[in-house]
């Protein structure tokens, strides 16, 4: 017979053996590739488990399905480029006043849209072309007065500049504004699509991501598109710095390493230091989110909506509150991610890594445990890249005794990188199957 | 007169023409997705690389028959190849059910489950492609490349636009329609199809009416194969097969089928050209129509496009979330098959 706490013990002593074996993997990767390698891992681990905390608020504690991961974590990444990179002087002449008055007919014609919207109800099918007339006439309205300022400022130093630029603030300042754009896109989003039944919620998140990126991939005014922002400003110091210091040459000495690979290792472990932080802060938020009142009333909600509803809780409401609140986690990673590349590249976000990949993390991790979704992050993504290494060492196996060129052989080894989108779908599908409570499983309280 | 002639034949080049045929592709996918969402009643996000499977297949076994001489030129070798791949698109969906499906249908899971289930499979079909052909661009289109080329036209008609009808474009739009009358036969005509429908209309009178669901599943998944891989080819040859771009279809496909009304097929096909003309008609330069039309003075300088062709298949995305906002139901709600 168990007792509660025995129940706990075994738990915890579960969870403290799987997050060994990630310690031990980590530890070998280093060993046997390298210690960069290993690092550049562990970094790209903590931006995905906080990415998929986000998720998990959202499907773990309330049940939304968002399959718009890769656009809040795009919105978080152009934070990046807005708040680092020195403004563009020359645009903003050529074109700032322009854009700022563009800015304001947008707002403008979506009051009077709404206003219309809301206040022509008696009108029958004139309120349809009402409110299409108001939104045709501010976008005409629009192009015609951005279109010339748009091309003037593209035309400005294309090869280097051709955009607005930032602020010219220190680039952590935009993980907090990253966050905010996310969640300010979400609050929209939600306002208007929480209602819809969980598919067409996935499927309408996933449309609105990819406009986000199609946006971001085209107004090259904005941040250059597929032109992409290079050399953000770091929080850390630069490599070629570190190589000249002092005590880094010293340290080489003793420790035995080229001071090139130390000084590379130092700076990722920098960066890893500022990633844990923000992951210990939201791990912390969350538990106390989850064993609050908070999480409780979630739990209920996703549990029996129309019982919290008759209890009192606003559905609704409570739903908008934590996708916003999920999908600002999602804003924060994008930018730690845009600052951790020292560079936007819209073209590389795509569906299939940035929503879909995150999402069998939760699964597997553990949906509703915000510590399983931290495992399932990094289980995940080491392995989305260990893969590679692991498929052809396993094709190299199978195939020894065919020759060197045999053509099954060789179509194997070249295809062995291709294994990875299978093994997670497989890794996926068997979760969900055997243990669709993933790894660590919600905690029932 | 002449003018008003160009003009005419300026928008049915480079918008009625395309616009048919990728209206086409887009109906036969969505008719799969409706199928399986109306008897099985989940979204299927494995459904773009169930077509990139039956169109990989078409492009393998096309080289094959390529390489052995054979050929019905000037049709495309790839109409020889589409039934065996149909057929194999067939087993894959039918594998793939049994494998994975079933169990839940059998759990009674909820909608959300499949859904998340079918991007397992989504990510396992996916992969299994790369690794079979790899993730290169292939084309695959061989024999006549046009029914009906520019210049021909311009000499037979002595216009000064030239309408010109791709070989593909042809097949797509003959085959698309063959393929749905014989599917709207089905559904209405024979048993099976009555069967069908009265199984997604009311799951539990069916039963009582002594319809095995089984048989109807395994018909819908056959159905949803066939469509799939035909949708796939006919886009494969159309454009060029990249394994890559069935997964961005996906959501064009998902478009075309909630705003004809997920669940109805009449409403799959109209989703599927309304997609298809508005991607073209919002992206369209029409500086050269009014040209023809209207007098040299009031011509506008610029190109007179709404939206720069960047922003093509963008648009298929903001008519599906107008769509859900406003009528989620979509235009044919309640005519399920």
């Amino acid at each position: 017979m168990n007792t509660p706490s025995d129940d706990t013990k075994k738990r915890q002593e579960r969870n403290l053996t799987l997050f060994g074996v990630l310690v031990v993997l980590f530890v070998f990767v280093g060993m046997a590739q390298s210690w960069n390698v290993s690092l550049a891992i562990l970094n790209l681990c903590l931006i995905s488990a906080i990415m998929t905390l986000g998720v998990n608020i959202q499907w773990g504690y309330a049940g939304i399905v968002n399959f718009g991961v890769m656009g809040f974590a795009a919105l978080g990444g152009l934070a990046g480029v807005l708040v680092s990179m020195p403004p563009v002087a020359a645009s903003w002449q050529a074109g700032g006043p322009e854009l700022l008055l563009g800015g304001a007919i947008i707002m403008i014609t979506i009051v009077l849209a709404v206003f219309a919207a809301s206040r022509t109800q008696h009108l029958g099918r004139w309120r349809f072309w009402i409110i299409v007339g108001v939104s045709l006439t501010g976008y005409f309205l629009l192009r015609m007065l951005v279109d010339p300022a748009i091309e003037a400022i593209e035309s400005i130093n294309p090869a280097k500049a051709g955009h607005i630029g930032g602020l010219g603030l220190p680039i952590l300042l935009s993980w907090v504004v990253g966050g905010i754009f996310a969640a300010g896109a979400a609050y929209v989003i939600g306002k208007a699509s929480l209602g819809l039944r969980s598919d067409y919620l996935a499927i309408a998140t996933l449309g609105i991501s990819e406009i986000v990126v199609y946006v971001l991939k085209n107004e090259d005014w904005l941040a250059r598109g597929v032109k992409n922002v290079n050399g953000l400003p770091r929080p850390v110091p630069y490599e070629v710095d570190l190589q000249v210091t002092a005590w880094v040459a010293e340290l080489a000495t003793t420790v035995g390493t080229d001071v090139n690979e130390l000084s590379s290792i130092i700076v990722k472990l920098c960066y890893a230091g500022l990633f844990i932080i923000v992951l210990a802060i939201l791990l912390w938020l969350f538990e106390t989110a989850l064993r609050s009142p908070w999480g409780r009333m979630m739990r209920a909600i996703r549990d029996n909506e129309v019982a919290a509803n008759a209890m009192g809780k606003h559905v609704t409401a409570k739903h908008l509150q934590v996708f916003v609140l999920g999908s600002a986690v999602i804003g924060v990673a994008g930018a730690m991610l845009t600052t951790l590349d020292g560079q936007f590249t819209p073209h590389s976000y795509l569906p299939l890594r940035f929503t879909f990949l995150i999402w069998i993390m939760v699964i597997v991790g553990g949906s509703g445990n915000n510590f399983g979704s931290v495992l399932g992050g990094f289980i995940i993504w080491f392995f989305w890249v260990e893969s590679e290494p692991l498929g052809l060492w396993l094709m190299d196996v199978i195939t020894m005794p065919l020759d060197a060129s045999n053509p099954l052989k060789m179509h194997l080894l070249a295809s062995a990188a291709h294994m990875r989108l299978m093994t997670m779908g497989l890794l996926m599908l068997l979760m969900l199957r055997f243990a669709p409570q993933g790894l660590i499983p919600e905690i029932k309280r | 007169m002449t003018d008003i002639l160009n003009a005419f034949v300026l928008l049915a080049n480079f918008v009625l023409i395309p616009g048919l045929a990728y209206g086409s592709q887009l109906a036969l996918g969505a008719l799969g997705v409706t199928m399986v969402y109306s008897v099985l009643r989940f979204s299927n996000f494995a459904h773009g690389e169930l077509m990139s499977f039956g169109a990989m297949f078409c492009v393998l076994i096309t080289w094959g028959l390529q390489s052995a001489g054979i050929s019905i030129a000037p049709l495309p070798t790839a109409l020889l190849a589409l039934p065996a791949a149909i057929l194999l698109t067939i087993a894959l969906a039918l594998i793939t059910d049994k494998l994975v499906f079933s169990y839940y249908r059998h759990q009674r899971s909820e909608t959300v489950t499949y859904l998340i289930v079918s991007v397992g499979v989504m990510f396992f079909i996916g992969g299994l492609i790369r690794f079979i052909i790899g993730p290169d661009d292939r084309v695959f289109a061989d024999g006549e490349r046009f029914l009906l080329k520019a210049r021909t036209f311009k000499d037979a008609t002595g216009l000064s636009e030239g309408l010109a009808i791709k070989t593909s474009q042809g097949v797509t739009i003959m085959l698309a329609f063959m393929v749905v009358a014989a599917l709207f036969w089905f559904l209405n005509r024979t048993k099976t199809g009555k069967s069908m429908r009265a199984y997604s209309d009311n799951e539990d009178l069916a039963l009582l009416s002594g319809i095995n669901p089984e048989r109807v599943v395994m018909i819908t998944w056959m159905i949803t194969g066939a469509l799939a891989a035909l949708a796939g080819t006919l886009y494969g040859l159309d454009k060029s097969y990249k394994p890559f771009t069935y997964l961005s279809l996906l959501l064009p496909i998902f478009a075309s089928a909630i705003v004809g009304g997920v669940g109805s097929p009449v409403g799959a096909i109209a989703g599927g050209y309304v997609i298809a003309f508005s991607e073209l008609l919002v992206t369209f330069a029409y500086k050269k129509v009014i040209s023809y039309l209207t007098f040299e003075q009031v011509v506008p300088e610029g190109l007179v496009q709404l939206l720069s062709t960047d922003y093509k298949i963008a648009v298929s995305f903001v008519i599906l979330l107008i769509v859900l906002l406003i009528k989620p139901t979509g235009l044919f709600s309640g005519k399920t098959i």
